[in-house]
């Protein structure tokens, strides 16, 4: 009864947010699971129980085959890319250029931008017309006499053409991961690097050998939040280039699926499946950080 | 928790704004539509207008939702619907859209309506047929769009010394001339507009009878005739700019405009946007023509508003839907969208230009009249869906006999 009176109002204080979590997030989620095994298609819901036979047709599905090699293809180059980009700011950051603040909140400015307004700027800059319409990018390309770098972007033949995705995504997430990477940097403590200075270690050797081993959980957190981001998203795609066969990643199945095709089951399965795929990059790493904290 | 109550749970963020909107019993009427765009925003306008002048106390609540032909829209009415909380009255596609509403259930039968008002008389039979199922009668159809019209850049054919094609294989022997000149052939938009672009290919090809079959199941996909004619739209991408397809239909028209292509297929929503926003002159700076092989055919699709089974002001919707149905707001809406009226007695005076000549073939009983696939009229929405699915791997890959199978399977899967 003590330890009931002791947490009651903590717990009261959190209920709110816990029943609205508990319905919004897990009780859909059950809702969505449940769907997942009925055979409902058309307009009215059936809730009948059909066992796997959704996640079986879908594992038949070629589509479902496609789009999953795009979304990995997509967060391969994504996350590589914008770590990449995120790192080299970060690390010219780091050696302290003139004017920091304002390079650092200019970097950081497109994450404010939805990823709605960022796809149709995008589609201009993406354009691939050719002769007289060169347009976007490709132009520039023109200006600067490198029109042998044209590109057909997310519109080339290629299975990689996906990959064009990764720009507009990259430009708006790697000023966030510099900003993170800049944190980690940060946070090496300058005794440290000092120590290893006296020794007789160069600004390299102080990086790799000081820095860097310190910069793990920096990576660690940066590659879950872009792969998470990569496998949910939706609406780049969804505006750069409605319905294109090319493009379309399992988010894009899902919803196609379900509106206005009205395939529910399907669209569940679908939900379901990319659940389970972003679970299996989250859950390990909740363990991780749950494990260090309580070393801590 | 019980399942009903977990599907209004579902739909409470998305109807939340409008239940405050609704609170109380002030007399209104809640139209749903996909109408906000140049033209059809206008349109739905002038019909707000006649509604208030013959019903002052009621209030009008727009309740449109921008965006794709609708998709977003339906995506936002089925959330609704199936939630028991429908607009009182909603936009739907005739033919085999509505005819899915019909079979949920959610839209109430209107033969007596029809027939106190005499609407069976005055309605175009051909389009009567397609919102009547089991005799009865499920929408008012407020306008008629033709899909099967290629729009073409009247000086690029001058110079290059060219008529519209009267066939596909001659739009692709063309393409010699015009590419010699350094214009593209065919100008293709966004993925749906391929699906319309292959519909067309489909009735000039396999004649009208035959595409009607295709949707009723009497034309087997895989049959020879079939594949050979999706062989031809094959052929037709090459001569387009596909590869460099534009985002949408109006920049897809742009590419006319500004001469660097010559054709472009897509319905007569076309004419109020050259003619309204970028005040060309038809048949002197652009014309249209039927897409080849598909002289004295009407590939329609029709906008009709319908009465949704708990309409909470059910006697406002059905006035509504007499406004729809009026001559004076047939003429009111579609001289401002630029389509035909479904009423066969209407002021005819008020169609000039390119809806003259359009409604002159409407109206002949000689034009055989076909259902849109790109724009509801023959497949249900599920197969529907599966056929653009297919096609944008087709689009890709051109195996055209891949995708008669996989069009083919779709319908015994979507309908069996």
């Amino acid at each position: 009864m003590r330890r009931f009176r002791k947490a009651f109002p903590a717990l009261l204080l959190i209920s709110p947010s816990l029943i609205l979590v508990g319905i919004f997030v897990y009780g859909f989620l059950g809702w969505n699971l449940r769907v997942s095994f009925t055979s409902w298609q058309g307009f009215a819901p059936t809730y009948d129980f059909v066992g796997f036979e959704n996640y079986a047709a879908l594992m038949d599905d070629p589509i479902w085959w496609r789009d999953v090699r795009h979304v990995l293809v997509f967060t391969l180059v994504f996350v590589a890319g914008a770590l990449a980009v995120g790192f080299l700011l970060a690390l010219l950051m780091e050696k302290g250029v003139r004017g920091e603040n304002l390079f650092r909140s200019v970097y950081l400015f497109p994450m404010a931008i939805s990823f709605i307004a960022t796809a149709i700027i995008w589609r201009g800059l993406l354009n691939n017309g050719s002769g007289d319409s060169t347009a976007g990018i490709n132009k520039l390309f023109a200006y600067a006499g490198l029109g042998f770098l044209h590109s057909d972007w997310h519109k080339s033949d290629s299975g990689w053409a996906i990959a064009a995705i990764a720009l507009p995504a990259g430009w708006a997430l790697s000023g966030y991961i510099m900003a993170l990477f800049l944190a980690g940097m940060r946070g090496v403590p300058d005794e440290l690097r000092e120590a290893a200075r006296v020794d007789g270690a160069g600004e390299v050797r102080v990086f790799w050998h000081v820095v860097r081993p310190m910069l793990w959980p920096t990576v660690m957190s940066a590659v879950v939040i872009l792969a998470h981001i990569s496998l949910k998203t939706f609406d780049l795609m969804f505006a750069i280039d409605q319905r294109s066969p090319r493009i379309e990643t399992p988010a894009l199945y899902m919803y196609h699926s379900v509106f206005p095709g009205n395939f529910y089951a399907r669209g569940a399965t679908i939900a379901t499946v990319l659940v389970l795929g972003i679970a299996v990059i989250i859950v390990p790493y909740i363990w991780y950080t749950m494990r260090a904290e309580r070393r801590r | 928790m019980k399942r009903r109550s977990f599907i209004a749970l579902a739909a409470a963020p998305a109807v939340a704004p409008l239940l405050v909107s609704c609170s109380g019993d002030s007399p209104q009427v809640e139209v749903f539509t996909w109408w906000t765009g140049p033209g059809e925003g206008e349109g739905l306008a002038e019909l707000e207008r006649l509604f208030k002048e013959a019903n002052p106390d009621v209030e009008f609540v727009n309740a449109a939702i921008a965006g794709g032909g609708g998709d977003q829209a339906r995506a936002a009415l089925a959330t609704r619907l199936q939630a028991s909380d429908p607009p009182d009255s909603f936009q739907g596609h005739a033919g085999e859209e509505l005819a899915d509403y019909v079979d949920n259930g959610v839209i109430e039968d209107l033969s007596a309506l029809f027939e106190s008002e005499g609407w069976n008389d005055v309605m175009h039979p051909g389009l009567l047929e397609n919102i009547t199922r089991d005799g009865k009668v499920y929408a008012v159809p407020v306008n008629i769009h033709r899909a099967n019209l290629l729009w073409y850049n009247v000086s690029i054919l001058e110079e290059a010394r060219l008529s519209p094609p009267q066939s596909w294989s001659e739009l692709i022997e063309q393409n010699a001339t015009l590419s010699e000149m350094g214009v593209t052939t065919l100008s293709i938009g966004s993925a749906w507009t391929q699906l319309h672009l292959m519909e067309t290919v489909l009735l000039g090809e396999l004649g009208a009878e035959t595409y009607s079959g295709l949707w009723t199941g009497q034309v087997d996909w895989r049959s020879a005739e079939v594949v050979a004619a999706l062989e031809t739209f094959t052929e037709v991408l090459k001569v387009s700019n596909v590869s460099e397809a534009a985002a949408d239909w109006q920049p897809q028209l742009d590419k006319i405009v500004d001469g660097t292509a010559a054709y472009a297929v897509m319905g007569d929503w076309v004419y109020s946007y050259l003619t309204t926003n970028l005040g060309l002159v038809y048949d002197q700076e652009y014309s249209a023509a039927e897409t080849p092989g598909s002289v004295g055919v009407f590939d329609y699709l029709s906008d009709a508003f319908t009465l949704p089974v708990g309409a909470k002001q059910r006697e406002n919707a059905e006035a509504w839907l007499k406004v729809c149905a009026s001559v004076e707001g047939q003429d009111a809406f579609n001289t401002k969208k630029g389509s035909l009226p479904a009423r066969t007695d209407t002021d005819q005076s008020l169609y000039t230009d390119y809806l003259e000549w359009n409604l002159g073939q409407w109206l002949d009983p000689a034009t055989v009249v076909v259902g849109s696939l790109a724009h509801g009229a023959v497949a249900r929405p599920g197969w529907k869906t599966e056929i653009e699915t297919a096609l944008g791997v087709f689009v890709q890959e051109g195996d055209a006999a891949a995708f008669a199978a996989a069009v083919a399977d779709a319908y015994q899967r979507t309908t069996g």
